[in-house]
């Protein structure tokens, strides 16, 4: 372990870049509401200078925090979900107007935006370093559990359109399925990372497949059950694809076993494929998407492809460069605010609006993966991938539905969609990827998330007594027994059977650039 | 860690790169075919909100779109000062948010909406004046007073009349009753516009058939022996007064009935009458006997120079009136007659009349007299007389012309006399089901020797005279108010 290679040349923040970008996404949102205005009833809406203060204070406020707590992040995650939610608040404002009855959802989205911000910043502010999350391995995936069978609960859990994915309180909907993707991700990283090792090499070796021993394999086999629990028990092929996705890119990126993952997705396959015949509102929405097109389908009621297809014909006759804002019909789509944001966005910004927002989800995956290459530890990338990989596949499926590639899945569109869980969830998912995205990038001298404490021992007496002993610094190194684990495992592919016993090479190196080698703490593995 | 990463970044990329391909899919390749999808109903809705073109009869407004603060923008309104909007909606047709448009509103629809190419020049003028396209003003060729007067006359008997300008096909007149209002129909009101609809469609007397030119189509009658005698003379072994056997009872071959005339007794000289004497007074034997002599191959061909069996667009579409085939004997005495399977429409049977008023030279007929911009009303497009068929020679018309004459001077349709002005004529009173009422039919041409309107007219069922009906009672007296309104007294 010889010099860090962000070391050579020193990573620039790029904050005044993502100021920049932050105030471009500010102006083409609030553009977007004063167009919506304009095209719907000809004039700018007369609140259009509270709303641009409103966006512009919290994008502000997000921007401030992560120059403050989270210097190296990302410089692009924030103005592109600022971008998307704001194009995504002026097609709801837009949706809102084209009703008969005006439902004000435009601010109920935007209050659900400002509690999405508050909890990124407060994630920024309060997680000092993501491995903080590692702790949590199995809380989280307890939580994860609880969280996706609340919809099932008698009484709490409701059914929305065949679904059973929401619970509602009072008059609150809320879709625990959202968080609980995230807590899936931290658990499967903070499981994978743990266990890769018993999971690769040992076990028995069947048709040249070597399978894990049955209880590593466990939990994997839970998250299996779960998402097709999910499939059963709550109806939503979009949520078990989006769980078993995620699940399967975690688990190849830790295991580089493409023979488990052509498993796994065979399995989902016969899965997905007996509901079809098992269930009817599965095979309804096949053929719903195989015949989208037919007078029977399109007439069919429940079930059938009118909301598909009246989603292609809004799309089609915004074309290439749409109707503009406010000039088509996005009303007569069924839920063209939420589960066909994507289609309403595309009659009146056309192809060439979908493109942006397209690129846009796409930049948002291509930095997490880049934050998950240049990580230092497993953990982190791990769950840069999952939550990463999430996004990417959240908007494939309900994308990939709403233009007719897969069958349809009622599945949220990303910080477009109208719904809070949904956008709150993003918020976090981009929070995390801000704090994945700045440990990535920090040169080890600025390490001074807390994970890492250099403190001066307060009793020189007590150090010289303690250097007779084992020991021979001043110097104490606090709680890098969790850092260590995930370094390790991130370094070298050993096994590990009790993590925290051992010390990664990266916090000594930290330590030693910050105040010199003064450590000799446990062994290393044989590190070096 | 690194090379599965990679993987994931590739699978990554692969599935945006499909989302990029389904949505141009969508957008771009098969945009076009989306948007003319018989499902898309985004078409007629994008319409709605424009400002269609008024249709004009006689310079003034029977459908219109007036801008009203709602989704739409443009209300469409039906009829106007003086023109009442059920006796056009057999003509506009309806423009409406849930059943789409009928009549002229769909058969001139593109110029109303502004869609045609035809209007590109104007297009182009407004994107340079920054003005609202506006669709175009489509005015129809009807005489309001010729229209008024058919209308009127026809009054709560359902029927239908047909009055053409002989010497260029314009459409004089065209009326089917029961009318109907188109104005609830276009409410933006959809429950209102669904049971409007609904009551049309489902209504027992059929109003939405327009009966001039569709709907279930009439047998016409003794109208029809006109159309024989025509062929009689074409064939040149005719001549008006040649005699032709005219007995009180004619026995049809291979059957045990007979066929007798309307009025007691033998045709005029004794049962020998000649074929003017035959159509002056309707004679059923002389011209059952005669068709039989003639042929099924003549008179189905003479109907067809006429335009039997052939579907128009006026641009409203026409159906096609029909002579039945393989006939036997019987049956092609009873054909003779207008009667067994031969059906007609009033146009039919109008292009027929006007075809011999015009010297034997039949003109299309046509609906839409001008096309004009809405703004400025300068004509873009204006009708051009064309020239149908030749069915009869200039000579077999002139003696046609005559004979027909000769049926209001001396015959069953001295109810068309006229002080001045020669007019020629025949009646029907076509029999068309066991104890049913007769259909009363009438179709006259004036002034004979330069005839400016040629007229057809029906009415179902005998209208109000029921059994008692004739055509010469029932539907002269619309015919000849129809021919008032154009010819001077």
């Amino acid at each position: 372990m010889s010099a860090n290679p962000n070391q050579g040349a020193r990573p620039r923040p790029y904050r005044l870049a993502e100021l920049g970008l932050l105030i471009l996404a500010i102006a083409v949102s609030t553009s977007a509401y004063a167009l919506v205005g304009l095209g719907t009833e000809d004039t700018i809406p007369a609140n259009v200078y509270q709303y641009a203060a409103w966006l512009a204070a919290l994008g502000l406020i997000i921007h401030i925090v992560v120059w403050w707590k989270a210097k190296y992040a990302d410089p692009v995650l924030v103005p592109i979900a600022v971008l998307l939610n704001g194009l995504g608040l002026a097609m709801i404002y837009r949706v809102d107007l084209g009703r008969d009855e005006y439902q004000n959802s435009g601010v109920t989205q935007l209050i659900w935006m400002t509690l999405g911000v508050a909890l990124a910043v407060g994630i920024i502010i309060f997680l000092g370093d993501h491995r903080w999350l590692r702790r949590y391995t199995f809380l989280s995936g307890f939580a994860a559990l609880i969280f996706l069978m609340l919809p099932l609960i008698p009484g709490l859990g409701k059914t929305v359109n065949g679904a059973r994915i929401w619970i509602g309180v009072g008059p609150m909907s809320f879709q625990p399925g959202e968080i609980a993707k995230i807590l899936l991700a931290i658990f499967f990283a903070g499981y994978l990372v743990s266990y890769r090792d018993q999971l690769v090499l040992a076990g028995p070796k069947i048709l040249g497949i070597r399978f894990p021993r049955l209880r590593d394999f466990g939990p994997i086999i839970i998250a299996w059950v779960a998402s097709v629990g999910i499939l059963v028990f709550e109806r939503d092929l979009g949520t078990s694809l989006l769980f078993f996705g995620l699940f399967v890119a975690m688990l190849y990126v830790a295991t580089s076993k493409v023979s488990w993952i052509i498993l796994g997705l065979g399995f989902f396959a016969v899965g997905a494929v007996a509901a079809t015949f098992l269930f009817s509102h599965v095979g309804q929405r096949v053929d719903g998407w195989l015949n989208a097109l037919t007078a029977e389908e399109y007439n069919k009621t429940p079930g059938g492809s009118y909301q598909l297809v009246q989603g292609l014909f809004g799309m089609s006759n915004g074309g290439l460069t749409g109707t503009g804002l406010g000039e088509g019909r996005p009303n007569m789509v069924p839920y063209a605010e939420s589960d066909f944001i994507y289609a309403s966005l595309g009659e009146e910004l056309g192809m060439a609006g979908l493109f942006v927002i397209l690129l846009c989800y796409l930049f948002i995956f291509q930095r997490g993966i880049k934050t998950a290459q240049q990580l230092r530890d497993g953990f982190g990338t791990l769950l840069a991938t999952g939550l990463s990989f999430t996004i990417a596949l959240q908007v494939f499926v309900v994308v990939g539905g709403v233009t007719r590639l897969i069958p349809l899945t009622g599945l949220t569109t990303p910080f477009l969609a109208q719904g809070g869980s949904s956008l709150i969830a993003n918020w976090m998912i981009i929070a995390l990827l801000l704090r994945i995205s700045d440990n990535a990038r920090r040169p080890v001298e600025e390490f001074h998330t807390g994970v890492l404490k250099i403190t001066e021992d307060p009793d020189d007496a007590t150090a010289s007594a303690r250097a007779t002993g084992n020991r021979n610094d001043t110097k104490r190194v606090e709680g890098a027994r969790e850092h260590a684990a995930g370094n390790l495992a991130t370094d070298r592919a050993t096994s590990d059977d009790a993590p925290t016993t051992n010390l990664g090479a990266a916090d000594l190196e930290a330590n030693r650039s910050d105040e010199g080698p003064t450590t000799n703490l446990g062994t290393t593995g044989g590190e070096r | 860690m690194k090379k599965p990463l990679k993987h994931i970044s590739i699978v990554g990329f692969v599935m945006f790169a499909l989302l990029f391909s389904s949505t141009s899919w969508v957008q771009f390749v098969t945009a076009d075919s989306l948007n003319n999808n018989a499902l898309n109903n985004r078409k007629v809705l994008d319409q709605l909100a424009r400002d269609r073109g008024p249709i004009l009869v006689d310079g003034k407004k029977i459908a219109y779109s007036e801008p009203v603060d709602d989704k739409y923008k443009f209300q469409r309104k039906y009829g106007s000062e003086g023109l009442d909007p059920r006796a056009y909606a057999s003509m506009t047709g309806y423009y409406s948010i849930v059943s789409g448009a009928s009549g002229m509103e769909r058969a001139s629809g593109e110029y109303l909406s502004g869609d045609s190419d035809a209007l590109f020049y104007d297009k182009v003028g407004s994107l340079v004046t920054g003005e609202q396209p506006r669709g175009a003003a489509v005015e129809l060729s009807i005489d309001p007073k010729v229209q008024k007067a058919a209308w009127d006359g026809l009054g709560n008997q359902n029927g239908a009349a047909v009055a053409l300008d002989p010497k260029t096909g314009k459409i004089l007149a065209m009326a089917s009753t029961p009318g109907w209002d188109p104005n609830p129909i276009a409410s933006h009101d959809s429950s209102t516009a669904q049971s409007a609809f609904e009551t049309l469609n489902n209504a027992e007397d059929k109003p939405a058939y327009n009966r001039a030119i569709g709907g279930n189509l009439y047998p016409p009658g003794s109208t029809f022996k006109v159309l024989v005698a025509a062929a009689a003379l074409e064939s040149g072994d005719y001549k008006p007064d040649s005699t032709l056997n005219g007995p009180a009872e004619l026995d049809l071959p291979q059957t045990t009935s007979t066929i007798g005339n309307s009025h007691p007794g033998a045709c005029r000289n004794g049962g020998s009458p000649t074929l003017a004497d035959s159509l002056a007074e309707s004679c059923n034997t002389s011209f059952a006997s005669l068709g039989m002599d003639l042929g099924e191959d003549a008179i189905k061909e003479q109907a067809e120079k006429f335009g039997f069996g052939q579907e128009m667009e006026i641009p409203l579409n026409v159906s096609a009136s029909t002579f039945p085939e393989d006939l036997n004997p019987p049956q092609l005495a009873q054909s003779s007659l207008g009667q067994y399977e031969v059906r007609s429409t009033p146009m039919q049977m109008a292009m027929m009349t006007a075809g011999i008023a015009n010297g034997g030279k039949m003109m299309k007929p046509q609906l839409v007299d001008r096309v004009l911009n809405a703004n400025t009303l300068e004509p873009i497009k204006e009708m051009r007389p064309a020239q149908m068929s030749r069915p009869v020679s200039g000579k077999t018309a002139d003696q046609l012309t005559t004979m027909m004459e000769g049926v209001v001077e001396d015959g069953t349709a001295s109810v068309a006399k006229m002080d001045g002005t020669k007019v020629a004529a025949k009646t029907g009173t076509a029999q068309h089901g066991p104890g049913a009422a007769p259909h009363a039919w009438f179709i006259s041409f004036a002034p004979a020797d330069d005839p400016k309107i040629a007229v057809a007219v029906v009415v179902e069922n005998g209208g109000n005279a029921g059994n008692e009906a004739y055509g010469a009672t029932v539907a002269g007296p619309i015919a000849k108010d129809m021919m008032e309104a154009v010819v001077e007294k």
